[in-house]
């Protein structure tokens, strides 16, 4: 845990820069998930809290956590809203992972619907953290609407396919304000490392974690390569990593004056 | 080796019997499947005849081990790949199969398994479909629950616990019609986080209604995709009418319902071209409403009261395990529902390669939860069943079982929004 290198999300600090996802695997293991993962935020669907006692999901996360609600099940801005207002009611706090899929196969959003969410979200107070498809006009789009990160996708959820879309995250680290939090796709440590390496300030991971033979290791290993690979992006990589390799001899040194 | 269906009720009057016989014996008597009914809305729709050119064509015993082993390395599985995971050639690759698809299963829905309950409200039934207990030439106890009854049931089935309910009723309009079963689905709001409803097909608008009152998925088994198979299967009532009942799925989308659920009654026909038709038509679903959430059930023909000895035929529990890997391989993203027509040992096993959701203290019958439920006999007359389950586990039973098999049970992931 870094505290020189904090993570602000919508004036709010945390040192750790692993967003931990849950519900796809037992309750019981989530404690230990979170320890290990040293986790300060993890996300939690809104449709999986909405049980009775038998097996409450807010039951099994530590205090001091931060919860992040999402919206997931939603088709359009108007559930999106309606699900981040019960959340709120539910005593599940103001920040919301905006999740808006019109897709039931590869639970790709829609970033349209997304934009329209956020604001309305926004407006009312909820620090909004849209997932999203990485373009780089939507992502502009999420930021005026008043986001307080971006979310883009590496690859479809769970597919473990790690950065697909690696050169259009690349342009929205480049190119916005707000932190880029590298959601969906990520399957191993190494890939959450080269998202870090690349700038991204925080990684979320969820079905990576849930089909590992044991969970609370893969949890560790994924927070020592986040840190890894932050520790890179803030160290400056060298020339050779960076982006592609450069002659060791000058081009320049023909010039004479 | 065919099933014989025919029974004749010592119960039924002389002119009941020979107009059974008839239908049974004379086709020319009975009314054409493919003609819809008065009031029965006719959708154009291309999925029915996309399906139908696919499954006719289907020849799978053309199927090599080549194209097995071909479809078990492609990434993304294609038509061609899933008729090859369906065919006999298949077999022998049951274990690579059920290893990529419990690889399928967990990138989509990690390690849970969802548990329902079904909730039956009534058993009165006007079509003559052979191999149904509820058939309307049975000889059983017919019953339909009043408001304050199914408030009972519904008292007693969420007190164990669960949170998810799928209502179903026989296929009688006159005694269950939407209204009534609309209160029951508002009754179920109040007791249940999600209510699904197993009903005969109703018309787009109707749905629309069901959906206002808290339904948001559907199931309708098409039974078997044979049309002239299905002919010789259900005799009389409006079942008879095989392309509305296709059509149900996307009029319920229509009305706006989240989801839809679909399969074939496995047994009554040939199971593969069954299975391969079940599947594409909830891939065709998909790609034309992406938003909906689809899923399958695989249920097999089970022994009914009054004829014990319906069986499966050749669908054995290999030919059904084939079946649900090869339909998680090609729709990774769809729900499967085992039900408790299938036995402890089959589930157990099941769930931890496809299926993603099992029924759990399950009653087929009418108005009996609290006698099953608690042991305690109930004064109340009770309705007969549909057919005998396998797996008679309860809810907690199931529960702990899940458990103990290393996965986390979800009885609820759902909003009505």
């Amino acid at each position: 845990m870094n505290h020189t290198d904090p993570l602000m999300i919508g004036g709010h600090e945390f040192h750790s820069r692993f967003i931990l996802g849950s519900g796809k695997y037992s309750m019981k293991l989530i404690e230990s998930a979170i320890k290990d993962a040293g986790a300060e935020i993890i996300t939690l669907a809104v449709r999986r809290a909405n049980t009775k006692e038998q097996e409450n999901i807010l039951d099994f996360i530590p205090k001091g956590v931060t919860l992040l609600p999402n919206t997931s099940g939603a088709r359009d801005a108007r559930e999106a809203v309606r699900i981040a207002r019960l959340a709120r009611e539910l005593g599940c706090g103001d920040f919301v992972k905006v999740e808006i899929m019109r897709d039931s196969k590869y639970l790709l959003p829609d970033n349209q619907q997304t934009i329209e969410a956020t604001e309305i979200l926004a407006k009312e107070g909820f620090v909004v953290m849209p997932y999203m498809y990485p373009d780089l006009n939507a992502a502009r789009d999420l930021v005026n609407a008043g986001a307080a990160t971006i979310m883009p996708l590496a690859s479809p959820i769970g597919s473990n396919k790690g950065l697909a879309t690696r050169e259009f995250i690349q342009i929205l680290i480049d190119e916005i304000d707000l932190p880029i939090i590298v959601d969906a796709g990520i399957g191993r440590p190494s890939q959450a490392c080269e998202a870090m390496e690349m700038g991204a300030a925080a990684i979320m991971a969820n079905t990576a974690l849930a089909t590992a033979g044991d969970l609370p290791m893969m949890a560790s290993a994924f927070r020592q390569a986040i840190e890894a690979g932050r520790k890179a992006y803030l160290s400056g990589l060298g020339r050779v990593l960076a982006r592609g390799a450069s002659a060791s001899d000058p081009l320049t040194g023909f010039l004479r004056n | 080796m065919e099933n014989q269906f025919f029974v004749d009720s010592a119960f039924l009057s002389e002119e009941a019997l020979s107009k059974k016989h008839r239908l049974e014996t004379d086709p020319s008597c009975r009314r054409s499947h493919m003609e819809y009914m008065p009031g029965m809305e006719q959708l154009q729709s291309d999925i029915c005849p996309t399906v139908m050119e696919h499954m006719h064509s289907y020849e799978y015993h053309k199927y090599t081990a080549k194209e097995v082993q071909a479809a078990l390395e492609h990434e993304t599985c294609s038509i061609e790949d899933f008729k090859a995971l369906l065919s006999p050639a298949a077999q022998p690759f049951l274990e690579q199969m059920a290893q990529k698809a419990r690889v399928e299963t967990s990138k989509h829905f990690g390690n849970t398994v969802y548990l329902f309950t079904p909730l039956y409200i009534a058993n009165y039934c006007e079509n003559y479909c052979v191999y149904c207990g509820f058939n309307c030439y049975n000889h059983i106890k017919r019953m339909k629950l009043t408001m304050e009854q199914i408030e009972h049931e519904m008292k007693v089935i969420a007190d164990s616990g669960m949170e998810e309910i799928l209502i179903l009723t026989g296929e009688s309009r006159a005694q269950s019609d939407v209204e009534y079963i609309g209160e029951a689905c508002k009754l179920a709001r109040k007791y249940f986080r999600m209510v699904g409803l197993e009903i005969y097909p109703v018309n787009t608008d109707e749905y629309h209604y069901l959906h206002t009152c808290g339904v948001d998925y559907v199931t309708v088994f098409q039974e078997t995709y044979d049309a002239d198979k299905y002919e010789t299967l259900h005799l009389m009532g409006h079942k008879r009418v095989w392309p509305y009942r296709f059509d149900s799925q996307e009029r319920a989308l229509r009305g706006g319902m989240r989801g839809v659920a679909l399969s074939a009654l496995l047994g009554l026909s040939d199971f593969r071209k069954d299975a391969l038709a079940t599947g594409l038509h909830a891939y065709y679903l998909q790609r034309k409403y992406p938003q909906a959430e689809i899923s399958l059930s695989c249920p097999r023909l089970r022994p009914i009261i009054n004829n014990d000895k319906i069986n499966p035929l050749d669908v054995g529990e290999t030919q059904l395990c084939q079946i649900l890997c090869a339909y998680r391989i090609f729709l990774p993203f769809a729900g499967i529902t085992v039900s408790s027509r299938e036995s402890e040992q089959f589930r157990n096993g099941i769930v931890k390669i496809a299926a993603t959701k099992v029924s759990a203290g399950v009653s087929t019958g009418i108005g009996d939860h609290e006698s099953k439920y608690t042991g305690t006999e109930s004064e109340e007359a009770q309705g007969d069943e549909q057919f005998e389950i396998d797996d008679s586990r309860s809810f907690h039973q199931m529960y702990q079982d899940m458990e103990g098999q290393g996965l986390q049970p979800v009885l609820n992931d759902y909003l009505y929004v």
